[in-house]
């Protein structure tokens, strides 16, 4: 029975990398959340409402307002879009090195997935989309938490969710091409080392405008940069063409990394 | 004979410089039970990855069910059933959920594949296990777990690399017992192992490897028949004489091996040599007569024991 359904891919493009198996990969994803990785889920969730409780609370008291551009709004409401569009980075980010380096090195979960007749392409698509459900369960829940608040300023801000999603496929493809590179878990921290100044200069919690112009090129050329610009876009209802261009930087980013990691995958799985 | 399932001529790897199997040619024909025997680095673990579709030679050609494996990876992988060498379990899951998903990423429907579990649970003794996380079992159900594993697609062709090593000899047995029975159901079996009982128990043919070539091919009788006479009479002498005695006793037995903890002597009827060797006064402290084997095989082929 297997071998029948092996063969009716035959001839369709990408036959020998990728067999049509992303639900069953998304499957296993499920099985493994419902019986040990719910923590850390919950905890992902945690962590940007926990910092909208400290600064939106701590901060918005000793700056109750902020301008962007030509309108005041208040300072929760600036950080929320940011924290929304961080949290779909750190998602992705986890599942894409860190879960993705155990099951690769440890537990060596991707050789036994393709003795199969599944294929590279197959578990990288599977591994990213269980980073974007993620994302998404994510942004839907901090949704649920700041649009009651009022820290959602136009109806714009439904795209926030979807926004949320692109964010966590570019950084979750990207993200699964660097791990394959990674020889030893102390590597991983250089991931950690690039994303933490990325979080605090990113404009999260103020205007990257306070910046000298250097810094602010710099900022700019940064993936989360572009990642809260195009979130806060839609938060506030600020539509304009720069948000276009935000969301493709994050296409170019799906692209390349794709590509990159079911490169790799064939190079680590089919020496 | 009929047409084998698995056909290589010329089959070669290399790593960089190092060439891990050497232009080997070799035939698996259905419901056999074939071996690739040899010592840790002989290249057969390599010949394995080629045949499962998951390393690509470097030249020489192979084809497994008509197919070549560079062109039809998933296709190819459907009709195998794998056990690696290192066990990748699903750390993360129970015993049936990793039955369960591994059926699953064949593409099989859950109904077929829940059927499917049980009977497996049952083939590999766990059905207590069932609802245990895999890191709690032991080293024997884990390697009982990935075989049973390997089963849930019901391939025509299961290959085990290493299959026991790190086993006790009570997990070995059940395990080799779980073997039988597939071989008794016609399920074709390709292993690879460096324990020549191991070899002699579970393989109606297999190759010898060394260093990437085929030293020799045939049944393990026929083997031991070619390569080694009937008996072979250990004795010792104690360490550091073996050497100097074995100089002395060399024309009383067809072939002698010195190895540095005894000496092996290749004989007809070991008691009636050992007898020859008491009435011409040498005093060995120990002396055992068994049946030739493969390590002697593989001794007399390239000088050196299986396992170092």
């Amino acid at each position: 029975m297997a071998v029948a359904i092996a063969e009716k891919r035959v001839g369709k493009l990408g036959e020998r990398v990728y067999s049509g198996r992303v639900p069953q990969l998304l499957e296993r994803g499920f099985i493994a959340f419902k019986s040990s990785t719910y923590m850390i889920v919950i905890s992902g969730f945690l962590e940007p409402v926990l910092y909208l409780l400290s600064f939106g609370y701590g901060i918005g008291k000793l700056l109750p307002t902020i301008t962007v551009g030509s309108e005041t709004i208040k300072y929760a409401a600036f950080i929320a879009p940011a924290l929304l569009a961080t949290s779909a980075m750190n998602g992705a980010i986890y599942d894409s090195t860190m879960n993705v380096f155990f099951k690769l090195n440890h537990d060596r979960i991707y050789h036994g997935m393709l003795a199969t007749s599944m294929g590279p392409l197959d578990v990288a698509l599977g591994e990213i989309g269980w980073a974007l459900l993620r994302g998404f369960s994510y942004a839907c829940a901090f949704m649920a938490v700041i649009a009651p608040l009022g820290l959602v300023e136009s109806v714009w801000g439904l795209l926030a969710i979807p926004a949320a999603v692109l964010i966590a496929f570019g950084f979750a493809s990207c993200g699964m091409a660097v791990t394959s590179y990674m020889k030893s878990f102390q590597q991983l921290e250089i991931v950690n080392m690039f994303l933490l100044p990325m979080f605090l200069f990113s404009g999260s919690f103020y205007p990257i405008s306070v910046f000298p112009q250097w810094l602010q090129f710099t900022v700019n050329l940064m993936p989360l940069t572009h990642a809260i610009n195009l979130v806060r876009g839609l938060c506030l209802g600020h539509i304009n063409m720069a948000l276009l261009g935000h969301a493709l930087y994050f296409v170019v980013m799906i692209v390349f990394g794709l590509i990159f990691t079911t490169k790799r995958l064939n190079a680590l799985f089919m020496k | 004979m009929s047409n084998p399932l698995i056909s290589a001529r010329g089959l070669t790897k290399k790593f960089g410089d190092f060439t891990a199997v050497n232009g080997i040619d070799f035939d698996v024909y259905k419901g056999e039970s074939f071996g690739f025997l040899g010592p840790n680095g002989a290249g057969k673990s390599t010949a394995m990855r080629i045949i499962g579709a998951t390393s690509q030679r470097t030249s020489g050609t192979i084809s497994i069910l008509g197919k070549d494996p560079e062109l039809h990876g998933p296709q190819i992988r459907a009709h195998l059933g794998v056990v690696p060498q290192q066990d990748n379990l699903d750390m993360q899951l129970s015993v049936a959920e990793n039955l369960y998903i591994y059926g699953r990423y064949f593409g099989l429907s859950r109904k077929f594949v829940k059927g499917k579990v049980d009977e497996l649970l049952a083939f590999a003794q766990l059905e207590e296990k069932r609802d245990a996380k895999v890191e709690n079992l032991s080293g024997g159900m884990k390697r009982r777990l990935t075989i049973a594993r390997a089963l849930v697609s019901e391939p025509e062709i299961l290959m085990l690399d290493e299959p026991t090593t790190g086993l006790d000899p009570q997990a070995r047995h059940i395990l080799w017992d779980r073997l039988f029975r597939l071989k008794e159901q016609g399920v074709t079996l390709l292993i690879t192992t460096h324990f020549m009982d191991e070899a002699e128990q579970l393989c109606d043919r297999l190759i010898v490897m060394d260093k990437g070539s085929i030293m020799a091919e045939g049944s393990p009788a026929s083997l031991i028949k070619n390569y080694a006479t009937k008996e072979v009479l250990e004795i010792r002498f104690g360490s550091d004489r073996n050497q100097e005695m074995g100089a002395k006793l060399r024309t009383m037995c067809e072939r002698i091996e010195e190895l540095p903890d005894r000496v092996l002597m290749y004989t007809e009827d070991g008691e009636a040599l050992l007898e020859k060797i008491y009435a011409a006064d040498f005093h060995p402290k120990t002396s055992l007569v068994r049946r030739s084997s493969l390590e002697d095989v593989f001794l007399r082929l390239t000088g050196r024991t299986l396992i170092e």
